[in-house]
Order: C-alpha cells, then structure tokens, then sequence
C-alpha cells in the first residue's frame, strides 16, 4: 500500500470512530447496519463480482447466520459474541455444499436457481417442523448486549464498535484473500476458465471455496444484522433481501473492495430518503439506479471514484513543467 | 378419488396458466437466450390496467382485448428502449437490467394502486359449466383460454409469414439479416408476443391469487420450473411442463408436504432439472466447441 492510501485508512478509521459521539444513536444504528451490510457485500462481491457467479438469492445465508445467532442466543444462553463464528463456520458449510451442485450451472441458470431459493426463502424458513427453534412466522426477539468492562458508553455504540471490529477483521482477510493467488485464480475463471484451468487452476474447487467464503461471510453479516435488529422473522428475508443485496454490489462497484462500504451506504440512507415520497419510492428508486448504473457506470461508484483520481493524477503530472 | 381428481383438475388450471407464462419465457429465451425475469412482474402490471379498465366500466372481454394491445406495446417499448442497449452486454449485466425492470414495475403498480389486495373479476358464470361439479367454473374458462391462446400463437408462427421471420430472426439471426429480415424488429415483436401472453395468464391468474403487486413472484417461479422441465428453448415442452408442474404443484401440495411448502416443490424441481438433466424433457442438448 502507498503512503498516501494508509494516510487516507488512518483517516477513515479515525472518522468511523469519532462518529457514534457525535450523531444520533437512531444514526448509530442506522451506521451499524450499514457496516453489517458491508461485510454481505464484500462477500457476495467475491462471489459475483471477482468469481462471476451470480447470487440472487444471498439473503438465504443472511437469514442462516441471522438464525444461528438468534437460535443461540435465545435457545442455548450463548453469549452474543460467540455466536458470530459459529454463524460463520455453518454458513461456510452450508455454502460449499450448495456450490457443488451450482458448478454445473453457468450465469444464467445460476440466476435462475438462486433466484428461486430467494423467492421460496420465507417460506422454507416457516416451515412447521423446525418451527421449535425458529419460533415460526413470529421469529425470535433477543436482548440488545450491553458494553463490557463497564465502559461508559451506550448499547447503541458498544454495538457500533463492536461491529466496526468485526469489519475491519474481515476486510483485511478479505483483501488479503483477493489480493492473492486464490483471488486471481478467481478472477481468472470468471474471464476464461479454460484458460484457467489450463494454467493449473483447480477451477471446481475454487468455484465452491468462493461460494463458501462468500456465504460464510455472508452468515457473520446476518447474525450480526440480528443482535443489531434485535428481532429474526422469515418476512424479512424475502427475495427483497437478496436483491438489496445485488443492488449494493451494482452500485458500490462490482469487483471491489472498497465499493462494499459505498453500497453499503447507498442501500441503508437512500431508502430512508426515499422513503418520505411514498412507500413504493425506494424500490422505484433501486431499480432506476440498477439500470441506470448499468448503462453509464457499469464499474460503480469505486470505479467512477478510481477514474476520477486517475484523471486528477495525469493532469498534476501534465501541468508540472518539463514532463512531456 | 374425488378430491384427488379435483386436485388434479384445479392443478390442470394453473397449469395452463404458468404453461402460458413460460412459453412468453421460452419465446423470449429463443430469440435471445435470456431469462426474462421481470416477466411476471410485466404480467402483473397489464393485469392491473385491466383492472382499471373494468373497474372504469368497460365491459370485460374489451377489457381484455386493450389490456392485451397495452402490454404487447409494453413489450415492444421495453425491448427497444430498455433491453437493446445491453443486447451484447455480459450475462451479469443483462441479469442486473432485468432485476431493475422487476423493481420497477413492481414499485410503480404499488406506487400507483397501493399495496392492498384487490379482487379481481372472473368473465365466467357462477353455476358449473357443463354440470362437472369437480372443476369450478374459472378454471374451466381458464384452461379453454389457455388452449385458445396456445392455438394462435401456434398458428401465428406456423402460417404466416411473420411468424415465420421471426422464428428465422431467433434461430439464424446472420442468414435471416441477408434475405432482408430486420432482426432487431423480430426481437421486438417477440417481446411484445410474449407480454400480450404474459397479461393472458396474469387476467386469468388474478380471479385465483388476487390482484397485488407481488402475486406474480410465486407464478414466476412456477414458469420457471415448467419451463425448465419442458426444455428451456422447446415451446410445446414448455406447455407441457406448464401443465405438469400445475398438477404436481396441487398433487404434492394437497398430499405430501402440505400447503405451506409449495413454492419448494418449484425449488426443488428447478435445482433438481438444471442439475440432473439440464436441457427438461424435449430440450435440446447443446454442444460448444471449446
């Protein structure tokens, strides 16, 4: 990293800190849910942006983690800190056998199946068998954690460090992930998996490593989502999730890290803009800017944000005297 | 043996109905191999203008007629304006413009007549048609337009000579180009075909499910699957899983596992068709040079 990206980080950090004392802690929360959704959208970045496999039905492992913690947490007393690696480690699972079957599916049908999944999910999930543990279409309520050590802080923003710690954890796994030669195997088969594979890349067992990591991050999201919302209920996770999901890879900028924070952003602040117009407002607004981002900014906002500081370097380099 | 005939009966009703849903799929699948997404919501939508128009007064078959100009017109102005931009574009892309048409009509029609349920009228009579008391009247009616439209469509593309252009703009797009076909205008008419199918099976899907802006999710899904195990790129397989998922869906919902899993019985069959046999019954196997 050059200098001036850890100068611009330390900043960044700096500002993420100091923000939960000066705002509302309504703002603080919205906040952390912002930065709980970031870690879905890095994951789901990896696997459609940086693998091009394309999810649409990622809520179904939101909804996973999100149980497993509630489950947890209100069944078994386990205190909530624990249960994000647990999520983790089942969501992993989970996603590396449903990657199996989804090898033999390319683009389109992968869609079509993930997409099915998302649609089903609320009903799966309210399925009365398991209805013991998930407590059916009433879902679960649990307890907001207080601060440890007696810190003088509010719930609201012990839960925003708290989740600020678990993001900066798995950003920094996951650059060092993608940055890799697992991360340039995956992109090598999202662009040409012959080739790949000719170059010795085990394209099967990456493609479900990929779905694997994806969803276990995914999971962590989802239970951390839950200890924030302090509430699980199948209605939540309808195929509008996974959606939401899509739209924040599209717009925050497909194949990058940095752009799961700006999704992050737009999915939790626009609707809530949105929303004063008319119920309905936001969703005509994601699908406008769905499109619209398509046509004029297929790259998202890191790309646009990646272009423009390109362009400023060339002109600072042009306009020194005696460069050609 | 007479609940199960009903089931059955009541399953060969819907079938016709998402048998019509996945042949606008399988149309608009052929001529471009893309999975229209957002053709349910597009049906959803037609279904509401014909719910204005009847509630306005008009009599229900001239309802009918204009909702089916309207989405055709809907069909055509989408392709060109929407999808003809990203005609080239990567899978993701086309997929990503797909998902915001969904959004959008979806979000517009709750925008414009709210989120509540509303009923929706049926051209049928109340009394059973023809004394069977096993099938009631709508779905009776439902399956007959069903067939109708089937009929037209076939006769559409086996006679006359558009229909022939665009069978020849889906399957050789460089050749049909040569001889004089404006390809690009067959995609379009393809997709009008296929909404003015679509607001076909949204009309006579409504009576059953109501009329909200998300009721065509679950029927989607359904043409998905029946798409699927016909065959992906084979109309009459399409029609034909049209029918066989419907009666499936009734069959196994009524006796294996319950009511509230039926969209699973749509998972299931569409994980277990793209994974076992991915090309359904009467699909085509496709074989690329690597």
């Amino acid at each position: 990293m050059s200098k001036r990206a850890v100068i611009g980080l330390v900043l960044l950090l700096a500002l993420a800190c100091a923000l939960p004392f000066v705002v509302s802690s309504y703002r603080t929360f919205q906040l952390t849910l912002a930065l709980v959704y970031s870690i879905t959208l890095l994951g789901l970045n990896m696997l459609t942006g940086y693998n091009g496999q394309i999810s649409l039905g990622h809520g179904a492992f939101y909804a996973i983690g999100a149980y497993c913690a509630a489950i947890l947490m209100d069944k078994y007393g386990v205190p909530y800190w624990a249960t994000i690696p647990v999520a983790g480690v089942v969501c992993l699972l989970v996603g590396f056998l449903f990657g199996l079957p989804a090898l033999r599916l390319e683009g389109l049908y992968l869609a079509l199946a993930t997409f099915a999944l998302g649609v089903s999910l609320p009903q799966l999930i309210k399925y009365k068998g398991i209805d013991n543990w998930t407590g059916g279409v009433q879902g679960i309520v649990i307890t907001k954690p207080d601060p440890p050590f007696g810190l003088p802080i509010s719930q609201d923003q012990w839960l925003y460090f708290f989740c600020l710690a678990v993001v900066i954890v798995m950003f920094v796994l996951g650059r060092n992930l993608l940055r890799g030669r697992i991360g340039r195997a995956m992109v090598a088969i999202r662009d040409n998996h012959i080739a790949a594979e000719a170059m010795g890349v085990n394209s099967a067992m990456v493609k479900s490593l990929t779905f694997g990591v994806s969803a276990m991050y995914t999971g962590i999201s989802g239970a951390l989502g839950a200890i924030a919302i302090q509430f699980v209920a199948p209605d939540s996770f309808n195929v509008f999730l996974s959606i939401t999901f899509l739209v924040g890879i599209v717009i925050g900028g497909l194949a990058s890290i940095s752009g799961a924070l700006y999704g992050a952003l737009f999915i939790q602040f626009v609707p809530n803009i949105a929303d004063d117009l008319s119920k309905a407002a936001p969703w005509a607004v994601f699908g406008m800017f769905l499109i619209g981002f398509m046509y004029l900014m297929p790259m998202g906002v890191a790309g646009a944000i990646r272009m423009g500081l390109a362009r400023i370097a060339r002109r600072a380099q042009n306009s020194r005297p005696g460069a050609a | 043996m007479e609940g199960f005939l009903h089931q059955v009966l009541a399953g060969l009703a819907t079938g016709g109905i998402y048998a019509s849903l996945a042949l606008a799929l399988v149309m608009i699948y052929q001529a471009t191999h893309l999975v229209n997404f957002a053709q349910g919501e597009m049906a959803m939508f037609c279904t509401y203008i014909a719910w204005s128009l009847t509630n306005a007064g008009v009599p229900y078959w001239i309802a009918f007629l204009l909702t089916v100009v309207f989405a055709f017109i809907l069909g055509v102005v989408i392709e060109r304006v929407i999808i003809r931009p990203v005609e080239n574009a990567p899978v993701l892309s086309v997929v990503v413009v797909f998902i915001g048409l969904l959004v959008i009509l979806n979000s517009v029609a709750g925008w414009i007549y709210t989120y509540t349920i509303k009923t929706f009228p049926s051209p049928f009579p109340e009394q059973p048609i023809l004394g069977i008391r096993y099938v009631s009247p709508h779905e009776f009616g439902a399956i007959g337009v069903t067939l109708v439209v089937l009929a037209l469509l076939y006769a559409f593309f086996r006679f006359t000579p558009l229909g022939l252009a665009m069978r020849a703009a889906a399957q050789n797009p460089d050749s049909s180009r040569l001889v004089g076909i404006r390809v690009g205008w067959m995609l379009a008419l393809g997709w009008g075909l296929a909404a003015a199918v679509g607001s076909v099976a949204g009309m006579m899907v409504a009576p059953i499910v109501f009329l909200d802006p998300n009721m065509m999710s679950g029927i989607l899904l359904y043409a998905f699957a029946a798409a699927l195990v016909g065959g992906v790129d084979n109309p009459a397989g399409a029609v034909f899983g049209g029918f066989l998922v419907g009666v499936l869906e009734n069959v196994v919902g009524a006796y294996v596992v319950g009511p509230d899993l039926k969209l699973s019985v749509a998972l299931v069959l569409i994980i277990a068709v793209l994974v076992i046999k991915p090309t359904g019954f009467f699909g085509r196997v496709h074989v690329t040079r690597v």
